[in-house]
C-alpha cells in the first residue's frame, strides 16, 4: 500500500484527530472526513451497540480496490478508510472515510463514492443489539461480481 | 477434489460452523458447491438468492470453475459502515 493511503481494520476506538493529520499535505485545499455512528433509535426500537465482523483479507483487498478506483476518478492526495470490528456502543464510529484533494468537490464526490460502495461491496457485517435483549444481523446489500472478473468468467459479456 | 469453505455472519450461525473443507469431484462450479451445501444443510436454500460467492477474495459468478485449494466464501448481504 503507498504511503499516501491507510487501510485498516481494528477492534480500536477510531481517532479522528489522527485521520485530520494523515490527511494533511500541503497540495491538499480540502479535507472530507466521513464518520459512521451507531445510531440510539432505528424505526422506533432502540439499540444499545452493534457488532461488527468481517472476512479481512478479502475486505482489506475490496477496500485497496476501492481506493485504487477512487483515484482513478478523482484527483485524491491522501486516502484513509479504517472500519472498526467487535462492539460499536452507541454514538461511537464505526467506520471513517477521509480524502483529501487540491478543491472540495472533488474531496465530496470521492469521500461519498468510498463509503457508498464500502457500504456495497466490503465484506462486513452488522449485528444489532436492541435494548430488550433481542438481536438481528442487519439486512444488507449482495455484492456486485466485478467486470473485469465477470469477463474472464463469461465471454458472452 | 479439495476447496476450503468460509461462511459468515447468518450463514456461519445456520450452518453452525465458519469453515470446512469439501471433496467435490473436478471439474466443478459454485453452483455445483452451493447445490452440494444445500443438499447437506437445507436451511441454506432459502438464503441461495441473497448469497454472493467469492473465490480467493473475488466475488464470482455462479459459473466460476473451482480449482483445488481454493478459499470458497460464502457471503450473505453486507452491512459494513
Amino acid at each position: 500500500m503507498a504511503k499516501n493511503t491507510l487501510i485498516a481494520i481494528t477492534t480500536d476506538h477510531l481517532d479522528t484527530a489522527s485521520v485530520a493529520n494523515f490527511l494533511s499535505v500541503p497540495e491538499a485545499g480540502a479535507l472530507d472526513i466521513f464518520l459512521g455512528t451507531t445510531r440510539q433509535w432505528t424505526r422506533g426500537r432502540e439499540t444499545t451497540r452493534l457488532v461488527y465482523e468481517c472476512y479481512e483479507p478479502m475486505a482489506v483487498a475490496e477496500m485497496e480496490r476501492l481506493a485504487d478506483e477512487c483515484r482513478s476518478r478523482w484527483p485524491v492526495l491522501q486516502l484513509c478508510m479504517l472500519h472498526r470490528l467487535g462492539e460499536v456502543p452507541v454514538a461511537e464510529a464505526s467506520v471513517i472515510i477521509g480524502v483529501s484533494t487540491p478543491h472540495r468537490k472533488d474531496a465530496f464526490e470521492a469521500c461519498r463514492f468510498l463509503i457508498d460502495q464500502l457500504k456495497k461491496q466490503v465484506p462486513i457485517w452488522k449485528y444489532e443489539v436492541f435494548t430488550d435483549g433481542s438481536g438481528e444481523w442487519v439486512s444488507g446489500e449482495i455484492p456486485e461480481v466485478h467486470a473485469e472478473t465477470r469477463a474472464q468468467t463469461d465471454p458472452s459479456t | 477434489m479439495k476447496v476450503r469453505v468460509l461462511f459468515f455472519s447468518v450463514l456461519r450461525e445456520q450452518v453452525g460452523c465458519s469453515e470446512m473443507d469439501v471433496v467435490m469431484q473436478d471439474p466443478a462450479t459454485a453452483k455445483d458447491l452451493l447445490d452440494l451445501l444445500e443438499a447437506k444443510y437445507p436451511v441454506l436454500a432459502s438464503y441461495r438468492n441473497s448469497t454472493r460467492v467469492a473465490v480467493n477474495y473475488e466475488y464470482v459468478s455462479a459459473d466460476k470453475v473451482l480449482a483445488e485449494r481454493d478459499e470458497v466464501a460464502l457471503i450473505p448481504p453486507v452491512s459494513g459502515g
